[in-house]
């Protein structure tokens, strides 16, 4: 009984250990290339620590504009996406759990159908641009204001907020959008700090909205660039001196692979610093979701 | 007379401003004229679907089309493929359904509280990346000139050729799978871990006292207690048959790999953008999306039979 019980728990250390490993190491890797001599990359020398340290190809990465000026269009789309739909999400799941709103069941059928259904790419693509959003900014940040899944989560949350807290505000003379500001808000902080991180983390993977409508160098993502840069051969999507960039890199004995791998790296450098903070929020409120739903 | 009735309805509709109604719609139009704008307004271009669409031309002026376009789409030469390759995608992660759940089971046997979220926390990051990072690590783990496996397997004289995965038609189906798992496995078993916590803690006791081992109070207890939280799953996954998603095949779509990877979404795509035909590319879309409702709606009448709950 004893021995089978080691066993099994050897077993299952094994089993754990080896797939948080390979969950983890290859963004280790390529934090390693990044900062290491090419040759020693190509030659199997870079396992498990640098050789020939430098930060070359980050110098090489930063002097080109492009992508200093994505990584803040991505950051600042990541911040005003989530502020707009942490506003809007949560204040139409509040007005949609009073009765006495106008309209409330169509509004609420209305979202939640809006989870099932799905115009198409091309139908989609039209109306963006039909309305003005092709090369705009606008276009990050206000289709997302209203996820219906977000709004459900906090919906689900505000229903179980004990109602007196509501009305003894009420009688004090707060209306609706008051009590919504500073009361309900603040007190749905563990929602929406869930909330406010998926929204931030998928502002910061998105990449379609730029990839079909924004051509405007200076609205690029930092996702695309990367895309980019990962399939060099796509000459028409590709700003100009990218190339130029590449062939200045060999020149200085930094590989094109160094440079692919510094780019990623600087694609995950905000999600790895909030990441602990981020996945603790987010698996908490994944958690109160799933055991209420 | 008069005057009273005016005073009348005055008085209502200062009793409806300051009940605050007036407020709450102040607040839901906004909102909601923002969900019809992204959500509905874009299904008024299901109509392109009927047209010979010209960019720049208004409806009246193009030709009418009628269902053509829904008949020339299974005329496509590779229409038969691309449905092929969506279900087998479909039915592999469908397959692996079952592994975030035995991930979870395993996970709630480790002693240490410290381990088990040190490992959620290194197994839900690849959750969090994109699938653009996704498609970088790969490439620097398996890029035939660089990438670190071929290297180490070369150096050690394991294999004679580089390997590569990203460009084998035989097994990239099983390639495709197993990154998908990669990414999303630690993540969809958060809600199996928060299925297990929910499990009353007398019933491991009673088990134990009666005798019960660990494999006994895994079947006994904590499997039937994650089965109605499994099956609801699957049958949501049921909607998603033909939506395996863009990202992952556009980023991992190659030449050499392409008869086999070539998905529905990506086929939208490709003939919508690449080739410019946008009628076509609207009347799959619409099969899709129709398709979709019609399976979720079928999936919901089965659960509320079989377990008189709908998962709507």
């Amino acid at each position: 009984m004893r021995v089978k019980s080691i066993a099994f728990h050897s077993i299952n250390y094994v089993l754990f250990g080896s797939f948080a490993f390979i969950c983890i190491y290859p963004f280790y890797y390529l934090l390693l290339v990044s900062v290491s001599n090419s040759d020693a990359v190509s030659s199997g020398l870079v396992v498990l620590w640098p050789s020939g340290f430098n930060v070359e190809a980050y110098k090489r990465v930063f002097v080109y504009k492009g992508i200093t000026e994505a990584f803040f269009i991505s950051v600042s789309r990541a911040l005003a996406g989530t502020v707009v739909t942490l506003f809007f999400s949560s204040m139409f799941a509040y007005v949609l759990t009073k009765k006495e709103l106008f309209g409330r069941v169509f509004m609420y059928r209305s979202t939640v159908f809006a989870l099932y259904i799905s115009a198409g790419l091309i139908p989609w693509f039209i109306t963006m641009k039909q309305l003005g959003l092709a090369d705009n900014y606008l276009l990050y940040i206000l289709p997302t204001a209203i996820s219906p899944f977000l709004l459900i989560l906090i919906k689900t949350y505000l229903e179980q907020i004990s109602p007196h807290l509501e009305e003894s505000a009420m009688m004090d003379g707060a209306g609706y959008f008051t009590v919504f500001m500073w009361i309900m808000m603040p007190v749905s902080v563990p929602v929406l700090a869930a909330v406010g991180v998926f929204s931030a983390v998928t502002q910061w993977n998105s990449w379609q909205d730029n990839f079909y409508l924004v051509n405007n160098p200076h609205l690029q993502t930092i996702q695309l660039i990367l895309i980019n840069f990962l399939r060099e051969a796509d000459a028409f999507s590709n700003p100009a001196n990218m190339n130029d960039l590449l062939a200045n890199a060999s020149r200085q004995r930094i590989s094109p692979f160094s440079l692919k791998t510094t780019i990623a790296v600087v694609s995950i450098v905000p999600v790895m610093l909030f990441y602990p903070f981020l996945q603790r929020y987010f698996v908490k409120g994944i958690m109160v979701g799933a055991i209420k739903g | 007379m008069r005057f009273m009735v005016n005073r009348n309805v005055a008085r209502s509709k200062n009793r409806w401003l300051l009940s605050g109604k007036a407020t709450l719609l102040l607040m839901a139009v906004p909102c909601f004229v923002l969900l019809v704008a992204f959500v509905y307004l874009p299904l008024w271009g299901w109509s392109i679907a009927f047209f010979d669409y010209k960019a720049g031309l208004k409806f009246s002026q193009m030709d009418f089309m009628g269902f053509k376009s829904f008949t020339y789409m299974f005329k496509q030469p590779n229409f038969a493929n691309v449905i092929r390759n969506t279900l087998v995608m479909s039915g592999l992660y469908f397959l692996t359904s079952p592994v975030p759940a035995i991930f979870a089971i395993l996970l709630a046997e480790m002693n240490s509280k410290r381990v088990r979220q040190w490992i959620q926390t290194t197994t839900t990051l690849p959750y969090f990346i994109s699938w653009v990072l996704v498609y970088a690590v790969f490439f620097s783990l398996f890029s035939v000139g660089d990438g670190i496996v071929n290297t180490l397997l070369l150096n050690f004289g394991w294999i004679k050729q580089p390997l590569n995965p990203l460009a084998n038609p035989h097994i990239v189906w099983f390639f495709q799978t197993g990154i998908y798992l990669w990414k999303n496995l630690g993540f969809s078993a958060i809600i199996y871990i928060a299925a297990i916590t929910s499990i009353d803690p007398e019933l491991y006791d009673a088990a134990s006292v009666d005798g019960a081992g660990r494999l006994n109070k895994i079947k006994h207890i904590t499997v039937p207690g994650l089965v109605s939280t499994f099956l609801t799953l699957l049958l949501l996954g049921i909607g998603n048959l033909l939506n395996n998603g863009f990202e992952q095949y556009y980023l991992f779509y190659n030449a050499i790999v392409a008869d086999k990877i070539e998905v529905l979404d990506y086929f939208i795509y490709r003939i919508g953008i690449t080739m410019s035909d946008y009628s076509l590319s609207t009347a799959i879309g619409i099969f899709k999306t129709l398709f979709s409702i019609l399976l979720i709606t079928v999936a919901n009448m089965i659960a509320k039979r079989v377990r008189g709950s709908g998962i709507i």
